[in-house]
């Protein structure tokens, strides 16, 4: 297996197994710079737990990732963060009792180099840098329609709402690659449709790369591509939407294989 | 006077204990049993300075505070990096409190359990007002700094503030490390204003009242904690009339806080929110 350093992203035979089940199973695959990339595949296929190796939340079983050159593999979440991956989850984890405002800016200062003395004693230096970080929070906020409700607590935000600031929060790392866990969950036809555009825009906007996980096909086939398959933990197909779309071991994933097609 | 005078005395000095213990578990999310010993390693470090080597008073002060700070690394890097879950942490840092206690009983220089008499009363009110003064202002800019931040967003969710880029353990370790310094401080202001101190001021049972202190006064607030760490050192002084029952009455002021208001007296909120809020306040914070 020759592994070609160049890559902006890619993952090769990365395993994951928790006590003989194997939710990942040398799982490969590489997303290209300035894509939006869709993992799909049905219930527990190991999406997820493909999210929690990358961003070092579960160390692999066996298996590499590599991130614009470098081996990230089993790096702690903060270091990935560090190295330029930034994610959302599939069950929102926002900082609840937080208004939108500390919550974007709570991975800001992270970013930050601050003296800990200047900042106990309140000088002028640490003022400064605290107002400087809330424009930015609420500029971040802004790009996300969220600047009405920047006060707002996070937990009382409506749930679409919520997907959003969690995104902004992500952006607020300033990642290249961006990981998107089901995004659209929970989301009706008008909201799925209007996100697709969104995550469009914050490519664009913000010069990252996606990878996202859905299950609403429509947001999958429009604005993805490629789209990676995964099946039990590993990798069914790959391809443009249209090839996926069209390829038999998926469709057989999806809705079972018929008695006549074996 | 003299009385109404110590009593006020003591409860700054406890408000000062409460308020570390504030940082630790009402802002970080990490539950203690154990801080009553960095209390006692403040006071005897201190005590010990002032008393054989007749060290100035701030200078043992901020030793004692340092000493605290250093004990507590020494229970907060193996605990905290092996990320025990909160209540396990509790246990393993009673543990550790009661050993310490136990420590203090068997050397020389502490003059084992029998306490070290004769500590000269430097503590004096103005002292500890500037010195509770000082707390409070540090540890609002504490919250508000870096650190402070990461420390909330890991009580509201560990995983979460990971992603955000915060170091788990160093910054929970740091957040110890710095409710520890102020446990330290309260117990040299404590050595300092009783001019006695023995082992078995600094139990389980003190660890309990603090801890108490920070959950009837609000997890996630400053102002709260300080409020019921006042009213449960005055209190029972103050019904001391009653003899007999004013521990029935301190049990019960617990049990009433807990079931009428579970999230503690200002749970997440401050003294100062209560006038600010009344200002309506979507987009408000246009800049």
């Amino acid at each position: 297996m020759n592994v070609s350093t160049g890559k902006f992203f890619s993952a090769r035979d990365l395993t994951k197994h928790f006590d003989g089940i194997r939710a990942v199973d040398s799982f490969s695959f590489d997303v290209a710079e300035g894509s939006i990339t869709g993992i799909i595949g049905p219930n527990g296929a190991g999406k997820t737990t493909v999210f929690n190796v990358v961003t070092g939340i579960y160390r692999p079983t066996s298996g590499k990732v590599l991130f614009r050159g470098e081996n990230i593999t089993g790096l702690r979440p903060d270091r990935v963060v560090r190295k330029g991956i930034a994610r959302t989850f599939q069950n929102i984890r926002l900082f609840n009792r937080r208004s939108c405002l500390d919550n974007v800016i709570t991975p800001l200062f992270q970013r930050e180099r601050c003296s800990f003395t200047g900042s106990l004693l309140g000088t002028p230096g640490a003022r400064r840098l605290e107002r400087a970080l809330y424009e930015r929070a609420f500029e971040l906020l802004r790009a996300l329609g969220l600047e009405r409700f920047a006060s707002m607590q996070a937990s009382n935000l409506p749930y679409g709402l919520q997907r959003k600031l969690e995104i902004a929060r992500a952006l607020a790392t300033e990642p290249t690659l961006l990981l998107l866990d089901e995004p659209a969950a929970g989301m009706n036809p008008e909201e799925t449709r209007s996100l697709a555009n969104l995550i469009a825009e914050v490519r664009e906007k913000f010069r990252v790369t996606i990878l996202l996980i859905e299950h609403h096909m429509d947001l999958v086939m429009n604005i993805c591509s490629p789209i990676v398959v995964m099946n039990f933990g590993t990798l069914l197909a790959r391809g443009t939407p249209d090839e996926v779309r069209s390829n038999p071991d998926v469709v057989a994933a999806y809705l079972g294989k018929g008695k006549d097609r074996r | 006077m003299d009385y109404i005078l110590s009593i006020v005395i003591l409860a700054c000095i406890n408000m000062i204990a409460v308020l570390g213990l504030s940082i630790f578990t009402g802002f970080t999310g990490l539950f203690s049993l154990g801080h009553a010993a960095f209390v006692g390693v403040g006071a005897y470090t201190s005590a010990i300075l002032t008393y054989y080597y007749s060290v100035p008073f701030p200078l043992a002060l901020a030793a004692g505070a340092a000493a605290a700070g250093a004990v507590s690394l020494v229970i907060g890097i193996p605990t905290l990096r092996a990320k025990l879950r909160s209540d396990y942490f509790a246990i393993a840092i009673l543990g550790f409190g009661e050993a310490l206690r136990v420590i203090l009983e068997n050397l020389e220089i502490t003059n084992g359990a029998r306490g070290l008499p004769g500590i000269d009363s430097f503590t004096t009110l103005p002292v500890v007002l500037l010195c509770l003064a000082a707390g409070v202002l540090v540890a609002r800019n504490f919250l508000r700094s870096r650190w402070g931040v990461a420390c909330i967003a890991i009580r509201e969710d560990p995983i979460a503030a990971e992603m955000a880029g915060v170091r788990l353990f160093q910054t929970r370790l740091l957040s110890l490390v710095v409710s520890a310094v102020y446990c330290g401080l309260s117990g040299g202001l404590l050595a300092h204003f009783l001019s006695f101190i023995q082992p078995v001021m600094f139990t389980l049972l003190q660890s309990t009242q603090l801890l108490a202190a920070v959950i009837a006064g609000g997890m996630g607030s400053i102002t709260g904690p300080l409020i019921a760490s006042f009213v449960f050192i005055a209190l029972p002084e103050a019904l001391r009339v009653a003899q007999m029952w004013r521990l029935v009455a301190y049990g019960l002021l617990l049990v009433l806080i807990m079931v009428y208001r579970p999230q503690g007296l200002m749970g997440y909120s401050e003294l100062s929110s209560l006038w600010r809020r009344k200002v309506p306040e979507p987009g408000r914070r246009q800049p």
